[in-house]
């Protein structure tokens, strides 16, 4: 693997930038591999990285059936936090966002963690409530989050809106600091790299058709477009398509995959420093390094795998963005556009193990999966690897929805009164 | 924005008159205290989640306000069938014609 | 002197007004209306009918922009809304700014304030214009590859600095002064494009009786006929054609939509068109919209969006005086502009020859460069006739000039010896790629067209049609072919008997074209993607560092990621990826399009839902009162409710502290009619509340009430209230104020489809019943006298009646959320104002006091009452919350009752709601605070609980607060500790009822 440096682009500029090679080479599959991971997005390509990196285990291949990072994880706003209320959430975000931190310099591609703070705004005297509960529960665990007045808000995001008149009123803010953002792109490719570079094959364009058992009922492989692939340990890492590779192994799952929607505005100079999020008004916005708004919002109400949402949502969105941002009005949505994201009854992830022998899940994130990707990566890794579940994702099983032992952020924030 | 065909109303209407409701064709078990946890949280959250023809429910809302059943192809979007509530699950293959 | 004459008169001072390279008579501007305007304080004068871009090249001002990444000069290189180049920002006065606007689309008017933008600190001089040089180290990618140590670095130096260069306009600062449309159409055809084809397929629709609407984007209808004004359509010149058509769609009541975008294409047939209403007047008329967005529902749609040409890649390609032939001709056809007076063209399509020759025609010294060997051998004649000189099977191979092109180097495709041409214009054709944008929004499929190297429209799940360019037909009389057929194709779907009419067309300009072929390099860059500096080099570095899918061609690049969205990139760069991969282009794919088709306007999509009507503000009978009497409102799901009365500038704590002595001492008077009512009617309505809630109602009286508990199936507290059977068939069913809507949709779930046997019938009546609630020890003196119909001396805790109150007709009931006798009077809304003035009256002797949600709130945590959704979250069970007296023990079913057995709802660690007095009776607790049985212990702590709710109760004379704390019931007396804002404050855990234990202040 060339080592990316100033001093790499220096030498390359001298020959033209023709000697550059292939970040990761293309792979054909072997016959068999130790593990094999469905799903090339970071969530997955992260997790070869450390069964490679961490754990010796590097007869991996991750395989997708289109081209890697080209689901949820080329397709969300980037927005990466971890105030979240629960214990069991708050470590494994925190445990995301402490790899996050030093990704780019681990695999030596700028990620472009961009740690400008995440402000969650209060419009209503239940949104302060609960916010404050978030913040306590933040200071205990040891994560960062604080309250902001109104002023205070609007002095951090200048372009915020805090007039008392507002159909929303703005009461005040969590803010998190140590959160941001970063390139969604690069955090597939450096993983890709990093990967490959250790052995791990990414074989793209291939879709798996099916989980094949044994008699047993141990996983003994995949079969995919390219034909069968033998391998004991298989961890299915699919966001939307979770349901759908998850029942060739008869495994049924509390998830359903719903069209996700976000949008960016024409490119324009800095004018946005930080992350705002709005559970009230709906709606979420930061402006990317390039200079486009990235803004989005909930799900559409049906399940789907379309990767198409309507209008109507986007229009309710962009509206949002206009009640928090008046000045925002004539600004010009560029592009906007589709993911499928799978949803579990309680809004968290599942990870970890699953009745089936070899067979592991990462799924179930939700809105959310992108600001895992480090974290559940490298829990997963360590999931698959030892069989036996690392504490930060011990929590996150499948067997909650028996007991009832859910891990519910989203019903701890939302009923109104 | 869908067109969706209300089978009480028997008109096309656009989707924000309806509400979607879940899959269809998940009975409440008539007594559920005798249901063992396992079938219970069945009940409760597993889901189908079919990539193609979808069972699921809609209620007119802003209508007649009545639930119904629809089969949805979840890939394209496009509702196949609806039918009222009570009415047998279609079967699929019925509904070669109604997807041309 | 009649107009025409003056118009002739004042044609040489025209001319030299609106601009040296202004034709006189030619164009569809008007020439005797001139237009001032002004670019970078420079002042430009146009006509009337021009774009911001034709008027400045009127002037033989060509610079309009700089890049985005290199802030090389840069000029118009389209006359479209693909425009990647010439934007800039628009001001029009205060709130009326904004950037990024298409110098090719806006058109001018009296006073229009240009700027050019992404440049510092002129368009002329650029200091940014030092990244140029840079260019080998700033390479496609190159952020991926550093900028990574010192890691401080990132946060304070490196990403400050990307931000700061990238982005091109500023984003307004000001509120925005303008408003926005909205509107709903329906109709059988809409047409999108309102070139030959659409206007064909309109026409023939509409002639059959068919309801059509067209749109298209630019300022005037038209499309390809505006740029062939020597076509003759049957006998008639194009122009006169257009008129006759446009006048025809009119009379055949067909809404026609010029300045219109449509800019997706949704799920069955709802296509998205955004109207410009206002932007091309100098004083937008009062009132008026400045956008508006049509959804409109077609039975059919007809895509006739046109073709949109192709750049060809070659060192030097983006210099200002470059570009497209098409927008060279629309620049002379329509606005009587002459690009250029040496004007060199490099071609490989046709259509680029009768550019050259109408340039030549209007007085341009002219010199073709095709890239093919061979050309038609009319076209070879015509350029004879001309003197154009012509080189086959040459290229250009560098192009000079700093700000304006002033020379070109040519050579031949082989190789061999060039030559320099001076021209101050370089007109380019790669041929047309046809415009698939709305088509790929249905996901209908491409296919590829390896002899035209391009993509045609295939399968569609959507009833829409392709016609004309964009369905590969080239020039004028294919387009109204394929646009009548299509046209007649959609009245035939819908029922109607169309006539297809042939058109015959003289003096059209079809043409042929070549796969565009491999340009030699040179030493200049060569552009794919104007706006973002993407090079063909950065191409081929993209596929060599792995890129193998356009898609991570495009985003490692940023190849079609421009305003442009990849309009004029796209096809360039996939040519480009496929050879450097040798694999055909479709195996390589296409970035899919996406919506909008343009830029859209925020406050477009916004429309109406916009400041106080970003949504519907829900007020009661008695807001305007609270108005008038000072109230401060909070919002509560869409309601506005009077949080409290403050009198004489008294704080929020002071004003809630009177009303809560007011109604615990004498009588408070409240507005409960943002309560949630639900009327259940039939003689199984017993048995559904049963089912539904935890209560047992089999055995309510007629005449009682009861609290109820409503489940959601996973066995948590979803809503509350109380329930008074009204008869034997009829049950007043009240809902918290956010819970309403939901309850009811979950009541009708299980009444039509679990227990549709059951004869019951569900009613909102939120909005049918106003309701006003007294409460205190003073409330039954003052409703008594009011009330006729029932003796209320004889009306205990938890009845219900109907009956007059204030000689107003009333269900009145007795209950209490304050733990004080408590009233609450139900009444028509149309007089629940006057009902609230008569009780306010007879209170007066009484100490009457009007208390808001606030007050309401600490009265009722006084009582330990929780509130759904405070005090509970969705994880609370009733037992948690300390109302397990509240499920019917015999009962063998109801919603959630099974969830209740689950193993984590029985075990001892549940959170469970206790009453926390803090150690100091002035401290009030932040609801929210976490509860920690050792507050020494290290973080991470381990939390056991949280504060819901936290007051300071006037009538304890101390804070008081209730909490979720694991096994707290247990604890009673035990000290716990709660979190501060820093630190944490020892609390004693109570009960929480707080006040009156015994209920004996309101049941008595």
């Amino acid at each position: 693997m060339t080592h990316f440096s100033a001093f790499s682009l220096l030498k390359n500029a001298l020959s033209a930038n023709e000697n550059w090679r292939p970040q990761w080479p293309a792979a054909e599959p072997k016959a068999e591999y130790d593990v094999v991971i469905v799903g090339a997005g970071g969530h997955g390509l992260g997790c070869a990285y450390y069964l490679a990196k961490e754990h010796g285990i590097t007869k991996v291949a991750v395989i997708d059936k289109g081209w890697l990072g080209g689901g949820n994880t080329g397709r969300n706003t980037t927005i990466i936090r971890s105030n979240y209320l629960y214990d069991e959430s708050a470590r494994l975000y925190d445990h995301a966002v402490d790899l996050w931190e030093g990704l780019a310099q681990e695999l030596n591609y700028n990620i472009m963690y961009s740690r400008r703070g995440v402000l969650m705004l209060a419009h209503t005297v239940h949104d302060v409530q609960s916010f404050q509960r978030h913040i306590h529960a933040n200071r205990l665990n040891g994560v960062d989050n604080r309250w902001l007045t109104a002023a205070e808000a609007k002095a951090y995001c200048p372009p915020l809106n805090i007039s008392p008149t507002a159909r929303y009123p703005v009461m005040g803010a969590a803010l998190q600091e140590r959160a941001g953002t970063a390139r969604h792109d690069a955090v597939a490719w450096g993983y890709a790299r990093a990967a490959s570079a250790r052995g791990v094959d990414i074989i793209q364009n291939c879709p798996v058709t099916a989980i094949r058992r044994g008699p047993d009922g141990a996983v003994v492989g995949v079969d995919t477009a390219k034909g069968f692939i033998k391998a004991k340990k298989v961890a299915v890492s699919a966001a939307g398509n979770t349901s759908v590779v998850m029942g060739t192994a008869d495994v049924r799952l509390p998830l359903e995959s719903y069209p996700l929607q976000a949008l960016v505005s024409e490119p324009v100079k800095p004018c946005f420093p930080c992350v705002v999020m709005s559970n009230t008004v709906h709606a979420y916005i930061s402006q990317s390094n390039k200079g486009e708004l990235v803004i989005g919002s909930g799900t559409d109400q049906y399940t789907s795998y379309s990767q198409r949402g309507g209008l109507a949502l986007i229009e309710h969105t962009v509206a949002a963005i206009v009640e928090m941002f008046p000045v925002f009005s004539r600004m010009r949505m560029l592009r906007m556009w589709g993911g499928i994201v799978d949803v579990t009854p309680d809004r968290s992830a599942i990870l970890g193990k699953t009745p089936v022998k070899g067979l592991y899940v990462n799924c179930g994130w939700g809105t959310g999966g992108f600001k895992a990707t480090p974290g559940a990566a490298h829990v997963l890794a360590h999931t698959v690897a030892r069989d036996e579940p690392h504490p930060i994702n011990a929590p996150f099983t499948l067997e909650r929805f028996t007991t009832g032992r859910l891990i519910d952020e989203a019903a701890a924030a939302a009923v109104a009164h | 924005m869908l067109l969706i065909h209300c089978p009480y109303c028997d008109k096309t209407l656009p989707e924000a008159e309806f509400t979607y409701a879940g899959e269809a064709h998940i009975a409440r078990p008539a007594d559920p205290s005798a249901v063992g946890d396992e079938a219970w949280r069945d009940f409760l959250f597993v889901r189908t989640n079919a990539r193609g023809p979808h069972y699921e429910r809609w209620r007119h809302s802003h209508g007649c306000g009545r639930f119904f059943n629809a089969v949805r192809d979840t890939v394209s979007d496009r509702i196949l069938l609806t039918y009222k509530a009570g009415e047998p699950r279609p079967d699929l293959a019925s509904l070669a014609g109604e997807k041309a | 002197m009649s107009a025409p004459a003056r118009a002739e008169a004042d044609a040489p001072l025209a001319r030299a007004a609106a601009g040296a390279f202004r034709l006189a008579g030619r164009g569809r501007v008007d020439h005797a209306s001139r237009v001032h305007v002004t670019f970078d304080g420079r002042s430009v004068t146009g006509l009337s009918g021009d774009t911001l871009a034709s008027a400045l090249l009127a002037h033989g001002i060509h610079l309009m922009g700089r890049s985005f990444k290199y802030h090389r000069p840069r000029g118009l290189v389209s006359a479209g809304s693909e425009e990647p180049n010439a934007l800039v920002m628009t001001r029009r006065g205060p709130g009326r700014a904004e950037p990024n606007t298409r110098a090719s689309m806006q058109e001018i008017y009296e006073g229009l304030a240009a700027e050019s933008q992404n440049r510092w600190p002129s368009l002329g001089f650029d200091a940014g214009a030092v990244n140029d040089h840079l260019s080998p180290l700033i390479a496609a990618g190159f952020y991926y590859k550093t900028f990574m140590w010192p890691r401080a670095f990132w946060r304070r130096i490196y990403e400050p600095a990307i931000r700061t260069a990238a982005g091109l306009g500023r984003a307004p600062t000001e509120l925005d002064a303008d408003h926005y449309g909205a509107r709903y159409h329906h109709c059988d055809l809409l047409v999108v494009g309102g070139g030959p084809a659409g206007l064909a397929a309109a026409l023939t629709a509409a002639r059959a009786g068919a309801s059509v609407m067209i749109a298209d984007e630019h300022a005037e209808m038209g499309g390809a006929l505006l740029s062939t004004p020597a076509a003759e359509i049957d006998g008639v010149p194009a122009w006169d054609f257009l008129a006759a058509t446009l006048a025809e769609l009119k009379r055949l009541g067909a809404v026609v939509l010029p300045r219109t975008t449509a800019i997706g294409y949704f799920h069955q047939n709802m296509v998205g068109l955004a109207e410009r209403v206002t932007d091309h007047l100098a004083t937008p008329p009062e009132g008026a919209p400045r956008e508006r967005l049509w959804r409109v529902r077609a039975r059919r749609v007809v895509l006739a969006q046109g073709a949109i040409e192709r750049p060809l890649v070659f060192p030097g390609n983006d210099r200002p005086g470059v570009m497209l032939a098409g927008a060279a001709a629309t620049m002379l056809h329509r606005f009587g502009v002459l690009v250029g007076r040496r004007v060199a063209v490099l071609a490989a399509h046709d259509s680029a020859w009768h550019t050259a020759f109408d340039l030549a025609d209007a007085g341009a010294e002219v010199s073709l460069i095709d890239v093919r060997p061979t050309v038609g051998a009319a076209l070879e004649s015509a350029a004879v006739t001309r003197s154009i000189a012509v080189r086959l099977a040459h290229t250009i191979t560098a192009t000079h000039g700093r700000l304006r092109l002033c020379a070109v180097d040519v050579a031949p495709l082989s190789g061999g010896a060039g030559e320099r041409l001076p021209a101050d214009c370089l007109l380019m054709s790669g041929g047309w790629t046809p415009s698939l944008h709305l088509f790929s929004h249905t996901r209908g499929s491409l296919v590829w067209d390896a002899g035209r190297e391009t993509f045609l429209p295939g399968t569609t799940p959507e009833a829409c049609t392709v016609a004309g360019a964009a369905a590969g037909a080239w020039g004028l009389g294919p387009a109204l072919t394929e646009g009548t057929a299509a046209g007649a194709a959609a009245a035939d779907a819908i029922g109607l008997s169309a006539t297809a009419s042939e058109h015959f067309v003289d003096h059209d300009t079809p043409g042929t074209g070549v796969p565009t072929p491999k340009l030699p390099k040179g030493r200049g860059k060569a552009f794919v993607d104007y706006q973002n500096d993407v090079t063909d080099k950065d191409i081929r570095l993209a596929v060599r560092e792995g890129m193998r899918s356009i898609e991570h061609v495009k985003r490692y690049t940023t190849n079609g990621m421009a305003t442009d969205q990849g309009k004029l990139s796209n096809i360039n760069a996939l040519s480009i990826a496929a050879d450097a991969l040798a694999t055909p282009a479709p195996a390589v794919g296409l970035t899919t399009f996406r919506p909008p088709f343009t830029p859209t306007t925020f406050g477009a999509l916004a429309g109406h839902h916009a400041g106080a009507t970003f949504e519907v503000t829900r007020k009661t009978p008695i807001d305007p009162w609270a108005e008038t009497a000072g109230a401060v409102f909070e919002p509560v799901s869409l309601w506005r409710r009077a949080r409290y009365f403050p009198q004489g500038g008294e704080t929020m704590d002071e004003a809630v502290a009177r009303e809560c002595r007011a109604t615990r001492e004498a009588v408070g008077l409240f507005d409960a009619s943002t309560l949630g009512k639900i009327e259940v009617v039939g003689p199984d309505s017993a048995q559904f509340l049963h089912l539904m809630y935890t209560n047992p109602f089999m055995k309510l009286a007629v005449g009682r009430c009861r609290y109820g508990v409503l489940l959601g199936e996973d066995g948590f507290i979803r809503d509350d209230g109380v329930i008074a059977r009204i008869d034997d068939t009829r049950y007043h069913v009240t809902t918290t104020t956010g819970g309403a809507p939901r309850v009811l949709a979950m009541m009708e779930d299980y009444l039509q489809t679990e227990w549709p046997h059951l004869k019951v019938w569900l009613t909102s009546t939120t909005e049918a019943w106003a309701t006003i609630a007294l409460n205190g020890p003073k409330a039954a003196e003052v409703l008594a006298p009011l009330v006729e119909g029932i003796d209320l001396a004889a009306f205990p805790h938890m009845s219900a009646a109907t009956c007059r109150v204030a000689g107003i007709a009333a269900r009145l009931m007795r209950m209490s959320f304050t733990g004080e006798r408590g009233y609450e009077v139900n009444v028509d809304p149309r007089r629940a104002a006057e009902l609230w003035d008569t009780l306010l009256a007879a209170g007066a002797p009484h100490g009457i006091t009007p208390y808001g949600t606030e007050t309401m709130h600490v009265l009722r945590a006084e009582k330990g009452f929780i509130i759904v959704g405070q005090d509970t979250d969705g994880t609370v069970t009733p037992d948690d919350a300390g109302l397990g007296w509240a499920i019917g023990k015999q009962k063998t079913d109801f919603v959630g009752r099974r969830s209740l057995s689950r193993p984590d709802m029985v075990t001892p660690w549940r959170r469970q709601l206790v009453g926390l007095l803090t150690e100091d009776p002035d401290l009030l607790l932040e609801e929210g605070a976490q509860i920690v049985a050792d507050p020494s212990q290290p973080v991470p702590m381990r939390m056991i609980g949280h504060v819901t709710s936290s007051y300071r109760s006037a009538t304890l004379g101390r804070t008081i607060a209730l909490a979720l704390v694991e096994g707290g019931r247990g604890r009673q007396g035990d000290t716990l500790h709660a979190s501060l804002a820093e630190g944490t404050a020892p609390v004693r855990v109570c009960s929480p009822l707080f006040y009156d234990p015994d209920g004996t202040r309101m049941t008595q």
